[in-house]
Order: structure tokens, then C-alpha cells, then sequence
């Protein structure tokens, strides 16, 4: 039975656009549920602000969606395009775009939906503030959809190159790895950032007059938590437009493989734990507005410490690809 | 295309480094982040102790770094010792 490069591109492109949908699909219907069971709960606390509650949960949910539309978009693309024939480095690319948009879409979709919870919560409170919420909550959704906004642009980058006149190995490790690092890297911040929004918005409606610095302290402990998903971002980048030498041999491969999952996994754990000390502090800003300078120091010190790891993974990554 | 056993080893020494420290990276990440989050937490209920808690955070932090580190001597022993 003979098998040419069109069987093996299409079982890589309709397994890719699978994995893409599937994994796209898990974190955006996580949050939009957490949000649904928020705002019925607020409604239960106060029905008369069930019409801003219903409204603030759509428009949340709608955010939240938004990661897993960037998947199907992925998947249809991956579905209905005839992809060059001309190398085998075509399968790896198909592949690793899928995986690169499934993985992206879970975090900043289960992120996208605290703070959605927390603002409907939070109308139910103060039914008087839900402007300021609805914009509150907006922004700190708008920043949790980076990550996957990170992945889909890795995922166009590898499907709209041309691949071709690479050699097929090492450079089918390097693109699976580039996926995997963009992927990977972006589950952490997406549910890191969304934890930090989420205070912010119980923030903004336990204190009003406080709105702003809560803004603030959130798009900075945001701007922390999101660094990870840019260290995934660079090395993806790294491993799709450095040409690395063709070789016989298994170790190169290997090597960029292990430098993209390094990366991807490596920035998972700190970009949730950046996300739960930022998620405290802004939480504080609020109730005890006097310690504002105290508690963004600390915060700070505390997300660089647990940074610490993250950057040990982008150091090993660069190792692999620059040094083996 | 003839793969050898050394090139199998070496092959197996990247992806473990790659893997080490990033399988590493996830618990030291989130047990840091919850105790700089209690330690803000701690702050703000009580701003005079920043320094104190401070201090405490960043002991309770260098002891979960620990593990990290380990990855991190690992992968590096897989690179360029073994």
C-alpha cells in the first residue's frame, strides 16, 4: 500500500483541525458557564437588576467565545485548504498549527470568564456602577484574550509560510515545537489574567470611587502575568524563522522539540501564580486603598520570584536550540 | 538514515532537559504566586507589617523555588553532563 505526501498532509490537516476545535472548545465553555452560574446567582440576590445582569453576562460571554471562534477558524482553514505537496515539512506545519490554536484557546477562555462572573455579581451588589463594571470588565477581558490571540498568530504564521525548501529534519521538530511553545505558553497568562480581572471587577463595585487605581493595579499585575505567553511567543518565533542545518541525525530534532515544550509547559505554572498574587493585591486596593504603594511593591516582588521558573524554561530552550 | 544508539541517548537527554524543566516550572509557579497572593492579602489587612511579611513571603518563596531549581540542575546535568 502506497502512501504519498497528499495521504499523510491530509491525515495531518483533518487530525490537526480535530485537535484545534476539540481543545479549542474546553476553555471557552468553562468560563461561559462559570459566567452563567454568576449571573444567575446575582439575579438571585437581586432580581431587579436582572436586565444590566443578563446583558453584562452576553457581553461577557461573548468575549469569552472569542478564543474558541479564532479555533474554528483555524480548524476550517486547516479543513478546506490545499496545502503545498512539495515536502513532508507541510505535515508538521498542518499538525502543529492545530495544536498550536487548541491549546492557546483554553486559557484565555476560562480566564474570559471570571471576570464576566465577577462583574454580574457585582451589578447584583451595585446595581448604580454597572458602567463602569461593563468597561472594567471589558478591559480586563480584552487583556486575557492575548494569549490566544498570540496562538492564532502563530498558527496563520505556520499556515501562511512557505515551509518547503526547509530540510525535512530538523525542521518538522522546530515547527511542532514553535506550536507547542505558543500553544502551550498561552494556557497560563489567559487564566492568569482572568484571575486579576476578576477582583478588579468585585473591586470596582465593593468601591466605586476607587475605579481607577483598581484599573491600574490590574493592567499592571496583567502586564506581569502575560510575559510568560511572550517568552512562548519568542521562542515560537525562534523556532520557525531561524534555518536550522539539515542533519541525519535524531538528537538536533530532538533538541528544538524539547526547547518548544520546555517553553510551552515551562510558562504554564507562572502565569497562573502571577495571576492568584495579582488577583490578592487588586482585591486589597480596594478595601484598603491607604496601602496602595505597600501592596504593588509586594506584588511585584512577589510575581518576580515567580517569574523565577518561567525564565529558567526560556533559558534551558534557548540552550537547546542556540547551544546543542 | 542510520540512527545510532549515542544519537538515541542524546536525542532522549534534550527532550528530558526540555521536559524537566518544564513539568518543573508548573508547581514552583503556582506555589509561589499563592504565597506572594497570601502575603498581599496579609498586607492589606495589616500595612505595618509590610517588612515582616515581606520577609516571611520571601523565605516561604525560596523554599518552594527549591524544587525549580532541581529541574533546573537537572536539565542542565542532561545537557552537558550525561
Amino acid at each position: 500500500m502506497e502512501q504519498d505526501i497528499q495521504t499523510w498532509i491530509s491525515v495531518a490537516a483533518y487530525s490537526g483541525a480535530g485537535i484545534a476545535m476539540g481543545c479549542g472548545a474546553i476553555g471557552a465553555a468553562i468560563g461561559e458557564g462559570y459566567t452563567a452560574a454568576q449571573a444567575n446567582y446575582a439575579i438571585s440576590r437581586n432580581p431587579g437588576a436582572s436586565g444590566d445582569i443578563v446583558k453584562s453576562m452576553l457581553v461577557g460571554q461573548a468575549i469569552a467565545e472569542s478564543a474558541s471562534i479564532f479555533a474554528l477558524v483555524v480548524a476550517m482553514i486547516l479543513l478546506f485548504t490545499n496545502f503545498s505537496t512539495e515536502s513532508y515539512v507541510t505535515v508538521s506545519v498542518v499538525l502543529s498549527a492545530g495544536l498550536c490554536m487548541g491549546l492557546g484557546a483554553i486559557g484565555s477562555g476560562i480566564g474570559s470568564g471570571f471576570p464576566a462572573g465577577a462583574a454580574c455579581i457585582g451589578m447584583s451588589r451595585q446595581p448604580g456602577t454597572s458602567a463602569r463594571l461593563t468597561t472594567n470588565m471589558l478591559i480586563g477581558s480584552a487583556v486575557c484574550q492575548t494569549p490566544s490571540i498570540f496562538a492564532l498568530v502563530t498558527s496563520f504564521i505556520l499556515l501562511f509560510t512557505n515551509f518547503s525548501d526547509r530540510p525535512l529534519s530538523p525542521t518538522w521538530a522546530a515547527i511542532i515545537g514553535a506550536g507547542l511553545a505558543s500553544g502551550l505558553g498561552a494556557i497560563g497568562s489567559g487564566v492568569g489574567g482572568g484571575l486579576v480581572a476578576e477582583t478588579s471587577c468585585e473591586g470596582t463595585a465593593r468601591n466605586p470611587e476607587m475605579a481607577a487605581p483598581v484599573t491600574n493595579i490590574m493592567l499592571l499585575g496583567q502586564a506581569v502575568t502575560q510575559t510568560t505567553a511572550i517568552y512562548g511567543l519568542l521562542i515560537s518565533f525562534i523556532l520557525m524563522f531561524k534555518t536550522f542545518p539539515a542533519s541525519d541525525s535524531l538528537a538536533p530534532s530532538m533538541a528544538l522539540l524539547g526547547a518548544g515544550l520546555c517553553m510551552g509547559i515551562g510558562a504554564i505554572g507562572p502565569g497562573i501564580g502571577e495571576g492568584l498574587t495579582a488577583r490578592s493585591a487588586v482585591q486589597w486596593v480596594s478595601r484598603n486603598p491607604k496601602s496602595i504603594p505597600e501592596l504593588t511593591r509586594s506584588m511585584l516582588v512577589g510575581q518576580a520570584v515567580a517569574e523565577s521558573t518561567g525564565i529558567y524554561a526560556l533559558v534551558i530552550a534557548l540552550i537547546l536550540i542556540f547551544v546543542m | 538514515m542510520a540512527i545510532e544508539g549515542a544519537d538515541i541517548i542524546k536525542a532522549a537527554a534534550f527532550l528530558g532537559a526540555g521536559l524537566s524543566m518544564g513539568l518543573g516550572a508548573i508547581g514552583p509557579g503556582v506555589g509561589e504566586g499563592m504565597a506572594a497572593a497570601k502575603a498581599c492579602e496579609a498586607i492589606g489587612r495589616n500595612p505595618q507589617e509590610a517588612g515582616l511579611l515581606t520577609r516571611t513571603m520571601l523565605v516561604g518563596q525560596a523554599v518552594s523555588e527549591s524544587t525549580g531549581i532541581y529541574s533546573l540542575v537537572v536539565a542542565l546535568l542532561l545537557l552537558f553532563v550525561v
